[in-house]
């Protein structure tokens, strides 16, 4: 019984993650930028849902317009700033560096240094009994959610122009150019788009994690792993890397809650010495 | 390499660094000079890895840390400083050695993500393993060591035992960087393939200055431990790997000054900043992204550049209006030393 509770929790923590490191994923996969700002940005959404919640939106409503917020962030982050720096990437390590620390000061004068929590929906409170075992009915209702925006993130990339468009940018970006694709303007819409898939994250994570400062310095190394363990640039290795990763830190917290750390990261290594370009990675970047 | 400055006026700077406290007076600023000293000697350790081998690392509090941790669990299971200060170098040495095998199997981006990874891993053991590291609450030792019977509980002999490390830190980097093997390093950050192709192992090459630069990273993690005679998570958390690394960016990678002056600055703002503003990570950050987008090559570069483009301003003036074709100080005349 705790064991399919540990399970579901992990499979419900993993739907979260993924919600987080997809934009990840696909802006360090296309730019090439290691958005360090990607845990902030996170925490940023569960700040804001905490926010429009306490002036009285819903909570999907304020998940939405915190998703937004986030990416209209991102999208000024993107053209303000990244935009000066093509191509440098210890410059752009330190300005998404800089700007987390900034974000992370900014939200703790702004909404203090204890934990909020956020409440869970009304809907899906209380516990459903799926075969025969109870689960918390909201993180069965987070793993629809990172399911549906799975497959419409890859349905995305699969059919639609724009998702053509951004697997050529991340395979040959050269090339991609050379054709006429306006490839800066893919920068700015994959920068808002992962910005506010971590801002939507973060307020769907409130009801689960809570919100207190320190929460985008937690989260930004779990992105790092999956993105490692999956592949940059990868939509389903981030999918993949997702679960394991939530499945690593429930179980290491839960059995070696002293190792949970090491637990976590063991396999990242192992899969960077066997296949440094991740599990769903192209060998040659 | 060329000669960072004339015999005399080094002469003078170490007079005036060994004169420090007589002049200061004040224990209070004699200790932030210490701070700033131990701190020089840590971002030294980086810049060979950042400035000289061209190897972001977002990962040597990491190494800072378990220098200071190691040190300070061997002090309290009883054994001697020396001992334990050796304990501690060896265990810094393979933790460097272990970190340097996973992050060199990346460049570049890789390279950072991995470092990231790794200080969280080192950051997660000190915070977690209760039973080790104290968790949260961290290690204290209760006594400085005695040298040759001096003993180090004050501030002013705890200074000058700091800047008798910090000046052999940076006479070993100074010669490290200016021999055959600093150049062969350049060479790896330059042109890997072309070093690969003369028959360098540059694989060899940078997991040897990563030893050195952990190596100095674990010196100052120890000098810390003394100067707090306390040890907690915070030091090797993220933010800590990112100050040391501001340091270095801020005063000018692959230059033996920069990291000096970075530490300086840091150090110095970090004391005044948190005097007079609570938010000093606010600034931490702000300062970052100004560096970056204004100063881009450091600050010890930086001014020189317009030092230079001043002075041959002046001249130019001197010389009559017919010469006054002004040169802006852009990114094209010289750069750095």
């Amino acid at each position: 019984m705790n064991l399919w509770l540990l399970a579901a929790n992990s499979i419900a923590f993993g739907g979260l993650l993924f919600l987080l490191s997809a934009g990840f994923a696909l802006i360090f996969g296309l730019m090439r930028i290691p958005n360090l700002t990607h845990g902030s940005l996170f925490m940023l959404g569960a700040y804001f849902g905490v926010s429009l919640i306490a002036w009285g939106v819903g909570f999907w409503p304020a998940a939405l317009i915190g998703g937004v917020g986030v990416a209209v962030l991102g999208g000024l982050i993107e053209r303000l700033l990244l935009r000066r720096l093509p191509g440098a990437e210890l410059a752009q390590v330190l300005v998404t560096l800089g700007l987390s620390f900034m974000i992370a000061d900014a939200c703790l004068m702004q909404w203090g240094g204890d934990p909020i929590s956020i409440e869970t929906p009304a809907a899906l409170r209380g516990v459903s009994r799926v075969a025969g075992v109870a689960f918390t009915t909201y993180r069965l209702g987070v793993i629809v959610i990172a399911v549906v925006f799975a497959t419409a993130l890859w349905a995305m990339l699969e059919w639609t122009r724009l998702g053509a468009m951004i697997r050529a940018g991340v395979d040959d970006p050269m090339m991609a150019r050379a054709v006429g694709i306006r490839v800066p303007l893919l920068f700015t819409v994959v920068f808002c788009l992962g910005s506010g898939l971590a801002g939507f994250a973060g307020v769907i994570g409130g009801p689960i994690l809570s919100v207190y400062p320190g929460l985008d310095q937690d989260m930004l190394p779990l992105a790092l792993v999956v993105v490692i363990l999956g592949g940059s640039g990868s939509l389903v290795g981030a999918f993949v890397g997702s679960f394991l990763v939530g499945v690593l830190y429930n179980f290491g917290q839960a059995l070696l809650p002293e190792l949970a750390y090491v637990v976590l990261f063991l396999p990242m290594l192992v899969v960077l010495v066997v296949r440094p370009a991740g599990l769903f990675g192209r060998s040659s970047p | 390499m060329r000669r960072l400055a004339s015999p005399g006026a080094l002469l003078l700077a170490l007079a005036l660094l060994a004169s420090l406290p007589a002049w200061i007076g004040n224990s209070y600023y004699v200790n932030i000079a210490s701070q700033v000293l131990l701190y020089a000697v840590f971002a030294l350790g980086l810049n060979v890895i950042v400035g000289y081998a061209g190897l972001v690392s977002l990962g040597h509090a990491g190494l800072f840390g378990i220098a200071a941790y190691s040190g300070a669990i061997l002090i309290n299971a009883g054994h001697g400083h020396f001992l334990s200060i050796v304990g501690a170098l060896v265990v810094t040495l393979g933790a460097a050695a272990l970190f340097a095998v996973l992050a060199l199997r990346g460049t570049g981006l890789g390279f950072v993500m991995i470092t990231v990874a790794l200080g969280q891993i080192v950051w997660g053991v000190a915070y977690r393993w209760i039973s080790l590291t104290n968790g949260d609450n961290g290690v204290s030792i209760t006594s400085r060591p005695a040298p040759f019977g001096l003993s180090l509980a004050d501030a002013n002999p705890f200074y000058w035992a700091t800047l008798v490390v910090f000046l052999v830190a940076v006479a070993a980097i100074a010669i490290f960087v200016a021999s055959p093997f600093g150049a062969s390093l350049r060479g790896t950050r330059d042109q890997p393939r072309r070093m690969n192709a003369l028959g360098y192992d540059v694989w060899l090459i940078r997991f040897l200055a990563f030893l050195f630069s952990g190596l100095w990273s674990g010196v100052a993690g120890l000098l810390f431990l003394y100067y707090n005679q306390f040890v907690s998570p915070q030091m090797v958390a993220l933010t800590a790997s990112a100050e040391v690394l501001l340091m270095v960016i801020s005063g000018g990678t692959a230059t033996l000054l920069g990291p000096i002056a970075g530490a300086l600055l840091v150090v110095v703002m970090k004391n005044v900043a948190s005097a007079y503003i609570e938010r000093w990570n606010f600034v931490l950050g702000a300062i970052f992204v100004a560096i970056v987008i204004f100063m881009p090559d450091g600050l010890v570069p930086g001014s020189l550049r317009l030092w230079r483009w001043s002075l041959r301003r002046g001249r130019q003036l001197l010389a009559g209006p017919a010469a006054m074709a002004a040169v802006p100080p852009g990114n094209g005349n010289g750069g750095g030393p």
